[in-house]
């Protein structure tokens, strides 16, 4: 019998009841699919994504200082192609350097199909549509020139390259928000998209180093650190962050000197940072509590000092173990950015809700919140998929291949 | 040749004590600087920490409560009836997810590859997707979209229509529906919403813990001769309890805490009385006081009934 017959039927009709189980699921399935379809084609109405998607992305910005952005985005594609191309053309430590790796040729095809797919799909118009695209050729292209040419650099421009990272997150805060010579955007009119990633983006820096500092005073042998830590984590993780929230828009301004409470903007990221540190601060005390007590005394025998043994010894492997469940909380860090607009702010749950208070787009809710479900779940999928890749990189020990066996 | 004496500021018994002692001075400014600024701050709004606020009538309604309340009822009563409403979609959301999550966990090790298949996609697809974008869906999208009257859906003894959720033989009188039992459109919005996101992360919780049965468990059993129903309930499940509760513990909590989102559903919990009563009253230290004790208080209570079923599951050696 054909093999995709044989397994069809060892999966789905092994036995009466699965046989029964099956068939009810595949109708339940088809008709649901195609009431979905029937509903997304027909019925809905897709203008309110159209007409609005300039607000979805960067809400109130002033249209003529949105140039800024668009270089941002382009400097960012640009050190995404760069690092991508390096990564793949810098060999590894278990087998050489694979320009193209299946998974490579995989992205690059979606990339593309999204390139050309959302802007269409979106009806941008065609000006915008092309920088698009442009953009998408500036990122495949450095991506293909730094992995062919690269590595004929000097050593030490290849070894700064890391560096670009922080130094674009600052560049970035600048053309955002102006100064040094442009023209200054007050936070109140940063908004949707771009308002979420940087609230998230902000915390998730932020909350790292706190976080290992607190996992670290967590198992400190002093008393003192020790339970000031535990209180700090068990008193955040108990609380829930609409009530934190909540307290930072009503309380903190008076903890002030002169009662001066920061915009609100700053206002919401000072408590996402904190509460997202308790968190990550249990993700890392689950590493630290893997690495054996052996390695801090063999390090700390060889003569290294105490906050030397933790950064060289302790903390990469730690570190190691940490990645999935520190990922997974930047995840709901990202998901928790949509209680921001409980309290007011136009992030992109936020910019959901004015624009169907519109009269235009009255019981547009379906297709506004199912568009913003499928953006959430891509991003925090393809952060999930980022954190396995690295994983597996990480790993010292990686898992011989089949045929790497014979 | 004398032994050199330490230096003090080499001394591996002082150091940490002089770091411990420098840490604490600095938490100690720190915090008498914020507490400072707040009592200065509270003094000169004439906001200083008080309670008599607590006893005037709190001059708004809710919508829907267990515990009885009217409009001139004081603030503690509101408070109070907030807190039950909140107790009343947690202790019904928990019962929810606990079956829904154990439902979808055990399907994960169905023989058919297609409910197998669905368990891992409802899984993906609700962890991934923020919970507050779920309550708002539930509620816009499927609650408030339902048909009224006569056109309402209608299984045997229940009736789900744009005014509620009806149980036990529900009667349609003068084109309303009356039941016994009635749920209104708000709370079934968000226990719905509560149940289906907790539940994701409960089937995670039980796929784990019944994958940590080690085979040989099953295959003993089964050349035991038992059924397939027996070896579940006297070989896995208590097995595999040991390493679900613990789990379980964090997941109640966060339904807990979660169910603060019930604003976004227009249903009257704690927090959304207490934001209420922050607006009339400005008392906002007191206000945040309560609703952390509050929360804190629903996390112990929790916590605590779980060790003890935590201690009921464990293995106890001779």
């Amino acid at each position: 019998m054909n093999p995709i017959l044989q397994r069809l039927r060892r999966e789905l009709f092994a036995n009466p009841l699965d046989g029964a189980i099956s068939i009810g699921l595949i109708t339940a399935i088809s008709i649901a699919a195609a009431a979905i379809l029937h509903w997304a084609l027909f019925q809905a109405r897709w203008a309110v994504i159209q007409a609005n998607s300039t607000l979805f992305a960067v809400g109130r910005y002033p249209s003529d200082q949105q140039w800024r952005l668009w270089l941002l985005t382009a400097l960012l594609a640009s050190a995404t192609g760069l690092s991508w191309g390096l990564l793949r053309a810098t060999p590894r430590a278990d087998r050489p350097a694979r320009l193209w790796p299946r998974n490579d040729r995989l992205a690059v095809l979606v990339l593309l199909a999204l390139a050309v797919l959302v802007p269409l799909g979106l009806g941008l118009q065609p000006a915008i549509q092309l920088r698009w695209w442009l953009l998408t050729a500036l990122l495949l292209g450095l991506r293909w020139a730094a992995g062919r040419w690269a590595l004929r650099l000097p050593a030490i421009v290849l070894r700064l390259v890391p560096l670009l990272w922080p130094l674009l997150y600052l560049v970035g805060m600048v053309l955002i928000s102006g100064g040094l010579g442009l023209v200054q955007v007050p936070p109140s009119e940063w908004g949707g998209l771009l308002l979420t990633l940087l609230q998230a983006s902000f915390a998730i820096l932020l909350c790292f180093p706190l976080g290992v500092l607190l996992a670290l005073g967590r198992r400190s042998d002093l008393p003192l650190l020790r339970w000031s830590s535990v209180l700090y984590i068990e008193f955040i993780r108990g609380s829930p962050l609409i009530t934190l929230l909540f307290l930072g828009q009503n309380i903190l301004g008076f903890l002030l000197p002169g009662g001066i409470a920061p915009e609100r903007v700053w206002r919401a990221a000072s408590v996402l940072t904190p509460f997202a540190a308790a968190y990550v601060a249990e993700a890392v005390r689950s590493g630290l509590a893997a690495v054996p007590a052996g390695q801090l005394e063999a390090a700390r025998s060889l003569g290294l000092p105490l906050p030397q043994s933790l950064i060289h010894v302790v903390l990469p492997q730690a570190m190691r173990v940490a990645m999935p469940a520190t990922v997974s909380q930047f995840i709901s860090l990202l998901h928790d950015t949509t209680l921001l607009s409980l309290i007011g702010m136009l992030e992109l749950l936020g910019t959901a809700r004015t624009v169907m208070a519109n009269p235009a787009y009255l019981g547009r809710n379906a297709e506004v919140y199912l568009v913003l479900a499928v953006l959430f779940w891509c991003c925090c999928a393809a952060l999930g998929l980022g954190s396995r890749a690295l994983e597996t990189r990480l790993n010292p020990n990686p898992p011989q291949r089949a045929n790497a066996k014979a | 040749m004398p032994a050199a004496v330490t230096p003090w500021w080499r001394n591996r018994r002082l150091i940490p004590w002089l770091a411990q002692a420098a840490a604490g001075l600095v938490l100690l400014v720190l915090v008498a600087f914020l507490l400072g600024n707040l009592v200065r701050n509270l003094t000169a709004a004439g906001l200083l920490l008080s309670w008599g606020w607590i006893d005037n009538p709190a001059g708004f309604d809710i919508a829907e409560t267990l515990l009885p309340f009217q409009a001139d009822m004081p603030y503690w009563r509101a408070l109070l009836a907030g807190l039950v409403n909140t107790l009343r979609v947690v202790v019904v959301g928990l019962v929810g997810a606990t079956l829904l999550g154990t439902l979808v966990g055990v399907a994960a090790f169905s023989s058919n590859g297609l409910l197998r298949r669905l368990a891992r996609i409802y899984v993906e697809v609700i962890r991934n997707i923020p919970l507050l974008l779920q309550l708002v869906f539930w509620y816009f999208v499927v609650f408030l979209a339902l048909p009224g009257g006569s056109a309402a859906i209608q299984l045997p003894g229940v009736v789900l229509a744009k005014s509620g959720l009806y149980l036990g033989s529900p009667e349609l009188v003068n084109g309303q529906w009356q039941a016994p039992l009635r749920f209104t459109v708000e709370f079934s919005a968000l226990l719905t919403g509560l149940v289906v996101y907790t539940a994701a992360f409960i089937a995670e919780v039980v796929r784990g813990g019944v994958a940590a049965v080690p085979r040989g468990q099953w295959e003993a059993a089964r050349s035991l001769g038992f059924s397939h129903l027996q070896m579940l309930q006297r070989i896995v499940l208590p097995q595999a309890l040991r390493v679900i509760v613990p789990g379980l513990n964090s997941q109640y909590i966060s339904l807990a805490k979660n169910s603060s989102l019930a604003v976004a559903c227009g249903y009257t919990d704690l927090y959304s009385v207490a934001e209420t009563t922050l607006n009339q009253t400005g008392r906002a230290v007191e206000v945040v006081l309560i609703l952390l004790g509050s929360y804190l208080l629903i996390n112990l209570v929790i916590s605590a009934l779980m060790n003890g079923l935590n201690a009921l599951v464990q293995l106890r050696e001779r």
